[in-house]
Order: C-alpha cells, then sequence, then structure tokens
C-alpha cells in the first residue's frame, strides 16, 4: 500500500535511469540524509560519537572499498587492515611534513596512496585466483604492519613507533586532536561517506562496473566480449585501496588520534571488514553499510544491554557477547546466505504486497 | 510472522542506548577500572582487576567508603584493545554524581589514546609504573601520573642490578645484553634509555622484538642460542612471558641471567615452565605474598562475607599485590584530595590535586597495613613519578613463590633525567603546550 510503484511512469531516459527509480525509496534516502546531516549533529554528544558513529561511518567507507573489490570483481581481499595503515600512516607522513595542508586533502591524498600500494598487491591478482589471491593479499597485510613497525621513518622516529595527530581545523573548526566538537568530527566522517556512498554506488552502476562484474561472474568469458583483465582488475584494486586508505586515514586523525599499528591495524581488522561485506551482502553498497551497523553496533548494544540493563558482570557479559554474535552470524547466513542486503530486498517485496498478500 | 520479528529485532538495535546508573541518595566515589578478563592479557589483567577491587570493596565494607563517601568501581572489559578502551572510557567519564575519577587503563596503548583526552575532559590518568615515560614530567602532563618508577627507571635500574652481579658497572664493559620485548610502543618504551646505557658503559645492545600476541617465540630463541648474550632482558606482558619462560628453559638460558621487568613476573609467567623456571628474576616495585595485615583483612572482611573478586588462594599473587597497591595511591590521593577541598563531595580535577600532593611513606603504609611492602612515594607539581627504586626478586620453583633478593636498586638519573626532559619537550612542541609553572 505505502510502498507501491503503480502510476509512476517514466517519461525521459534521466528518470529511467535514476538511482533509485522508485519515488518512495527516493524520499526515504534524502529523508535519511537530512536526518543524518541536520537533525543527528545536534544531538551527538562524546560517547555517541566517538564510541558509536565515528567506527560506524568509518567502517561503513572502508566496508564499501573492499565490498568493491570482492562484491563486485570477485577478488578476495584480507589486506584491509595493511591498507587502512596505509592510509594511516600516509596522513601521519602528509600532516606532518606539510603542515598548511587541509586535513580533507590529507584524506583524499591518503587514499590516493593507498590505491597505489593497492595496484601494487593487485598485481599478483592477473595470476593467481580465489584463495591464492586471498594468500597473497594476507602477506600484503603482514608485510605492510611489519613495515610501518620496523621502519622509524614512518612514525618519525618517535621512541614508541605510536603516530598521534597534530591538531587541524576545517573553515575554522578544529578536526582532529582531543579538542574537536563531536558534531564537527561527526559531519566531517559523515560528508566522505555520503560523497564518495554516492560516487561508488554510481561507479558500480557505469561501464567499469559493469565490467568489475563481468570478469566476477566468469573471467573468461569477460575476455572474450572485450573485458580487459589488466585494467579492470587493477582498477578495482585501486578503486577499492582508495577507499579502505580513506577510511584508515579517518581511523587515526578523526577517530582514534594515536596509533599503534599492530594493534590498530591488525589480521583482525582485514576479516571484521571481510565480515561485514559478507554479512551485509557481497555486490551491493547499501549491504556494505548494513554490514558495517551490524557488526559496529551490535557488540556495543549487547554489552550495554547485559551490563547495564540485566546488570551481568563485564566478563561474563563479554564472554556471552561473543558467543551471541558468533551465533548471530551463524544465524543470519542460514537465513539469507546473501546477506542483510538481500534480507532488506525480500522485505520490501513483501511490502509491495502488504496488505494484500497472494 | 518472520516480518514481524525482524522489525522488532531492528527495532531494538535502534534503541541501543547506554541506561544512566541510577544516583545514589549520598555522595558517590565513581572509579572506573578498564579491565581485561578476556583476550591473550587475560592471565595478566585478571589478578591485577581483583587487587583493585578487592580494595575498593573492603573499604566500602569495613570504613563504608572514604571518609563516608562510598566508592563505586564500574568495570569495564576492555580486552587490552584500544578501540573498546575508548569505548569503556567514553562511557563511563559521565557516570554518577562525582564523574570518573581517576582512569587506571593497565595498557600503554589505551594510555596513549588517553593522554591528550584527559587533559580536555580534566580527569587525572594514573599509569602506575607504565604508559609514557616522559610524563613523569609534571609540567607538560598536568594530568598524567606515572609513580613510583618509569620505564626508563626500571630498565637502568635492571642494567645496575646486572653489573652489582657482574662486579660494579665496569665490568659490563664488552658484554652482551640481549632485551626480549613485545612489538608495540610498550615493548619499545625502554629501547632509547638501554641505548644511552649501552654507550655509557660499553655493552652491546641485541633487540629481539616478539609480536603481539607472542604465542610463537621459537625463532626468537634460537637467535639467543646463537647470540649467547649474557643477559637476557625482558619487556613482555600476558601469555608472552610465560612462552618466553618455557621457550628460555628449552635453550638451557641461565634463569639467574634472565630479568623480566615488573610486568613479566607473575606466578602464571612462570609456573607453567614448572621445575625449569626456578630462578628466574624479575622487578618489581613492591614486595610478594599475602603476609601482611592488610591481606589478612581482605581475606577475612571481603572474601569471608562472600565479597571477593577473585579466587581467595589468588590473594598475595604478584600482579593481585600491584592492583592492590595502585588501589592504595589512588585512595590516598583521594583523600588528599577531599583534605585540601575540605569536603568529600570532590570532582576529578580534584583528584588531580590530591595526585600533585600525594606523599606516601613508611608510616602511612604501616598504618595501612602495608608495612615494608614498597617505597615512600612523594609527588609534586612538577614530579609525576618518584622514586624509581627497585627489587629483583626470583622465583622459587620448589616453594612455588617469589623470594626478594635484592632491595633498594635506583637507576641512573644522570641519563635518564635528560632523555624525560626531551621527550617531553618534544611532546610539548608537537602538541603545541606550554609546560605549566610549578611553585615547587
Amino acid at each position: 500500500m505505502l510502498y507501491r510503484e503503480a502510476g509512476q511512469f517514466k517519461t525521459t531516459y534521466d528518470a529511467d535511469q535514476a538511482i533509485f527509480p522508485i519515488a518512495q525509496d527516493r524520499w526515504a534516502v534524502i529523508a535519511f540524509a537530512a536526518i543524518a546531516f541536520l537533525v543527528v549533529p545536534f544531538f551527538v554528544n562524546d560517547y555517541w560519537t566517538n564510541a558509536v558513529l565515528l567506527p560506524l561511518l568509518i567502517y561503513g567507507l572502508a566496508a564499501l572499498g573492499l565490498n568493491i573489490l570482492v562484491g563486485y570483481c570477485g577478488q578476495i581481499s584480507l589486506g584491509t587492515g595493511g591498507f587502512m595503515a596505509v592510509g594511516a600512516f600516509a596522513s601521519y607522513k602528509l600532516m606532518t611534513s606539510f603542515p598548511e595542508l587541509n586535513i580533507a586533502i590529507v584524506v583524499l591524498l591518503s587514499g590516493g596512496a593507498t590505491a597505489l600500494v593497492g595496484v601494487m598487491f593487485g598485481l599478483p591478482s592477473l595470476r593467481i585466483k580465489g584463495f591464492y589471491l586471498a594468500v597473497a593479499t594476507l602477506a600484503a597485510q603482514f608485510f605492510l604492519v611489519w613495515l610501518f613497525n620496523k621502519f622509524g621513518w614512518f612514525y618519525n622516529y618517535s621512541a614508541t613507533g605510536q603516530i598521534s595527530v597534530p591538531e587541524r581545523t576545517i573553515f575554522g573548526l578544529v578536526v582532529t586532536g582531543p579538542t574537536a566538537a563531536p558534531w564537527v568530527k561527526y559531519l566531517f566522517c559523515l560528508s566522505f561517506l555520503a560523497l564518495f556512498g554516492l560516487i561508488a554506488k554510481n561507479v558500480v552502476r557505469g561501464r567499469i562496473g559493469r565490467n568489475w562484474m563481468a570478469i566476477r561472474d566468469m573471467d573468461i568469458a569477460a575476455e572474450l566480449i572485450g573485458v580487459r583483465p589488466l585494467q579492470t582488475k587493477l582498477s578495482a584494486f585501486a578503486f577499492s585501496s582508495f577507499y579502505v586508505g580513506m577510511a584508515g586515514s579517518l581511523l587515526f586523525t578523526v577517530y582514534l588520534g594515536a596509533v599503534e599499528v599492530t594493534e590498530v591495524f591488525g589480521i583482525n581488522v582485514s576479516f571484521l571488514v571481510l565480515f561485514m561485506v559478507i554479512i551485509g551482502g557481497l555486490g551491493s553498497i547499501l549491504g556494505s553499510f548494513l554490514g558495517a551497523t551490524f557488526l559496529v553496533l551490535m557488540p556495543i548494544f549487547l554489552k550495554n544491554f547485559m551490563v547495564d540493563g540485566l546488570g551481568l558482570l563485564p566478563v561474563l557479559a563479554k564472554h556471552v557477547e561473543i558467543l551471541l554474535m558468533g551465533l548471530l552470524i551463524m544465524g543470519f547466513l542460514i537465513v539469507e546466505p546473501h546477506g542483510l542486503a538481500r534480507m532488506w530486498q525480500i522485505l520490501k517485496e513483501k511490502f509491495r504486497l502488504w496488505p494484500f498478500p497472494y | 510472522m518472520r516480518l514481524k520479528d525482524l522489525a522488532i529485532g531492528i527495532a531494538a538495535l535502534a534503541i541501543a542506548a547506554p541506561i544512566a546508573a541510577t544516583a545514589a541518595s549520598a555522595y558517590e566515589l565513581t572509579i572506573p577500572s578498564l579491565v581485561y578478563r578476556t583476550g591473550p592479557y587475560a592471565p595478566s589483567g585478571i589478578p591485577f582487576a581483583n587487587g583493585y577491587a578487592d580494595y575498593f570493596t573492603l573499604l566500602n565494607e569495613r570504613d563504608g567508603g572514604i571518609n563516608g563517601a562510598k566508592i563505586n568501581v564500574v568495570e569495564c572489559e576492555t580486552a587490552y584493545n584500544t578501540q573498546q578502551g575508548v569505548e569503556c572510557y567514553e562511557n563511563t567519564k559521565n557516570q554518577g554524581e562525582s564523574g570518573a575519577l581517576v582512569y587506571q587503563p593497565l595498557s600503554t596503548g589505551i594510555s596513549y589514546q588517553l593522554i591528550p583526552k584527559a587533559e580536555v575532559d580534566q580527569i587525572p590518568i594514573f599509569t602506575m609504573g607504565y604508559g609514557r615515560t616522559s610524563a613523569a614530567d609534571g609540567t607538560t602532563f598536568p594530568w598524567i601520573f606515572n609513580p613510583p618508577g618509569t620505564y626508563w627507571d626500571l630498565a637502568s635500574g635492571m642494567v645496575n642490578y646486572a653489573a652489582a652481579v657482574e662486579g660494579g658497572l665496569e665490568n659490563l664493559s664488552g658484554k652482551t645484553l640481549a632485551l626480549v620485548y613485545h612489538n608495540s610502543a610498550y615493548g619499545k618504551e625502554p629501547i632509547r634509555t638501554l641505548e644511552s646505557l649501552a654507550e655509557k658503559h660499553g655493552f652491546k645492545l641485541e633487540l629481539l622484538p616478539v609480536d603481539h600476541p607472542g604465542q610463537e617465540q621459537k625463532a626468537t630463541w634460537l637467535q639467543i642460542r646463537r647470540l649467547r648474550p649474557d643477559w637476557v632482558f625482558m619487556w613482555g606482558w600476558g601469555v608472552m612471558n610465560q612462552v618466553a619462560v618455557k621457550e628460555a628453559a628449552s635453550i638451557r638460558f641461565p634463569m639467574d641471567r634472565f630479568i623480566g621487568n615488573w610486568w613479566s613476573g607473575s606466578e602464571q609467567d612462570v609456573l607453567p615452565a614448572g621445575g625449569d623456571a626456578n630462578g628466574y628474576l624479575s622487578a618489581t616495585f613492591h614486595a610478594p605474598g599475602p603476609d601482611f595485615p592488610l591481606h589478612q583483612e581482605i581475606l577475612e572482611k571481603v572474601y569471608g562475607a562472600g565479597k571477593g573478586a577473585g579466587e581467595k588462594e589468588r590473594v598475595g599473587e604478584v600482579l593481585y599485590n600491584r592492583g592492590l597497591i595502585a588501589a592504595v595511591w589512588t585512595v590516598e590521593a583521594i583523600r588528599k584530595a577531599m583534605e585540601i577541598k575540605g569536603s568529600n563531595e570532590i570532582k576529578a580535577s580534584d583528584v588531580r590535586d590530591g595526585f600533585d600532593a600525594l606523599k606516601v611513606d613508611e608510616a602511612r603504609l604501616a598504618e595501612l597495613g602495608l608495612p615494608n611492602f614498597t617505597y615512600p612515594v612523594e609527588l609534586s607539581c612538577a614530579v609525576h613519578s618518584n622514586p624509581g627504586t627497585i627489587l629483583i626478586q626470583q622465583w622459587d620453583a620448589g616453594a612455588k613463590k617469589w623470594t626478594v633478593i635484592a632491595s633498594g636498586i635506583q637507576p641512573d638519573r644522570e641519563v635518564i633525567d635528560p632523555l624525560i626532559a626531551e621527550d617531553a619537550a618534544a611532546y610539548a612542541k608537537e602538541a603545541n603546550i606550554t609546560p605549566r609553572e610549578c611553585n615547587n
């Protein structure tokens, strides 16, 4: 009843090619964005920003990047943590070497640097596929973390190998460092996510995205119809690493402020982001966000619910949380192997028929 | 039906809000305790957390809190993970009437994370014998306290002990010292000092990093077998310690030449190696064992009432005692804060003033039931770490207990003080802060 496109006629090619061809979808997305940009900033405090929203936005961006590679181009990567580290250390070096550089440009340049590294580690994908490629990217993960821990140049020879962010402003508002207001940090990350979410949505609908999908579905067939594997696979690695690098840069500059490479960008981060993509839905932009939401918010929700709500001991709550997260992931994947995005799609189909299903 | 369940699930997710604790009628002191009872560092985290919690429970049970104000210890599990540590910090910092009074993160990574935040939120951080060494400079780090010693004091003290065994500092020349360290900010802390000392005394320093979490050390110890160092120092934590002790035993490295730092010398670290760990040395800044009046009181009034945080048998373990003395110093700082303010309704900034004026001498320790337990601590506005004196304890595998074999070992201030000044100045420049003026 509410969600039915009957009567919406498309009279132009533009209308037919719109990102959200159904009016209800379009309005829902616009309303969601309006709330996120115009309402939420007035209500956020330190806790909501630093513990909930920032990790959500940043991991959303990382999951989006990985989904381009894994979900759209079919190249498995276990190097996400390492690529995020590239983004973080690129930001650190840029910020300390060029103090007058705007922070937004720093984030973009860090993404660019990561894209280059990503292409380099993407080269083996032309020869090896599937699990073997996963192992090659795993090597990238360990190599990059080792590199940033080993050579003092990357952390400006600080005694401990920690990097910490200097204070930077944008439009006179402090974005990085401890004095930054929560709403500024939130809006900064949200702007990046919204802008690059939109770009990703358009890229995957266009020629480049269709090439990726052709390679994913069957690379030999794709080659026969004229898709060049070299350019296609490497562009997927570049795009994906660009997003992941920006996420790493934001994680370091805006969210954490001080980073120790072995701890923050370890192998567990690579798996976490990969799980976000798998649980959210491979080959779906919305799925990346849903996956990130699920894996970032669920542990915090479970913890707060069990410790503050039920009054369990924190350690017991932690064990139960680990257990429940595992069960939930298994449950979700058994109910819907194609992830949360597919579930959302089924839900929409049901809404179309509601309240008179046949 | 399934659709409805899903909708309920999503709705439940949407209201994931931290539920505020209900306010008590009398003034309550909130002390968050960032613990890790899970993960690879749990063997070290659990006894410390228990000692920390038990002392506050004892005060609540015996005296009704501190000067009549009840203590509310809010435990939050971090799993030694920085991001979860940030979540815990943000979640607890405004809790209760008093707000969080002081943090004890027990993790170098989380400490580094909180150092700039604490300055803005005006909450003192008590990084007892860990964290950023240069925080000992109270003019640059007004909110951070790291008594009773820094990693640089510790490293220098350990070198001085080795020199004493060799028969004097001049005998160190030409010797080889290997540092087995956790490849992280924590493990890298002593390197700068050891390098300076190596230069000064002419010994050779070999650096052997062990990656997180430290379960795999075969290669490291093979290298030690090849290098044949005269001394091995270890900067380990959690599961890394027990693995190292076992590996050292398997290459038959002499245990009385293997010194762990003060975070690498608890019962959990040596028990898994069994009889082979006999003679292993570790630095410490307090006495081991449960033979103090305070322990007896805790056993009687806390464990007797069934309110103990851990197991009765583990009261008095090295890391339990460490948690205990952390709580004792914290409470003394809070008492001092109440004394300065003249009321027990204190806030975090008052506790900072309390730490600035913290003075726990031997007489006070005896009063608290810990005679000859540790060295006197006296802080001031400028000095945030003191005295830096260490003890060396040795493991007796037969009796399954630690015995102190050397005490009163002083660090080499001549080397450390300029390093601290240099690092603090670098931080001040990097973070753009002007060191505050101190009158004393």
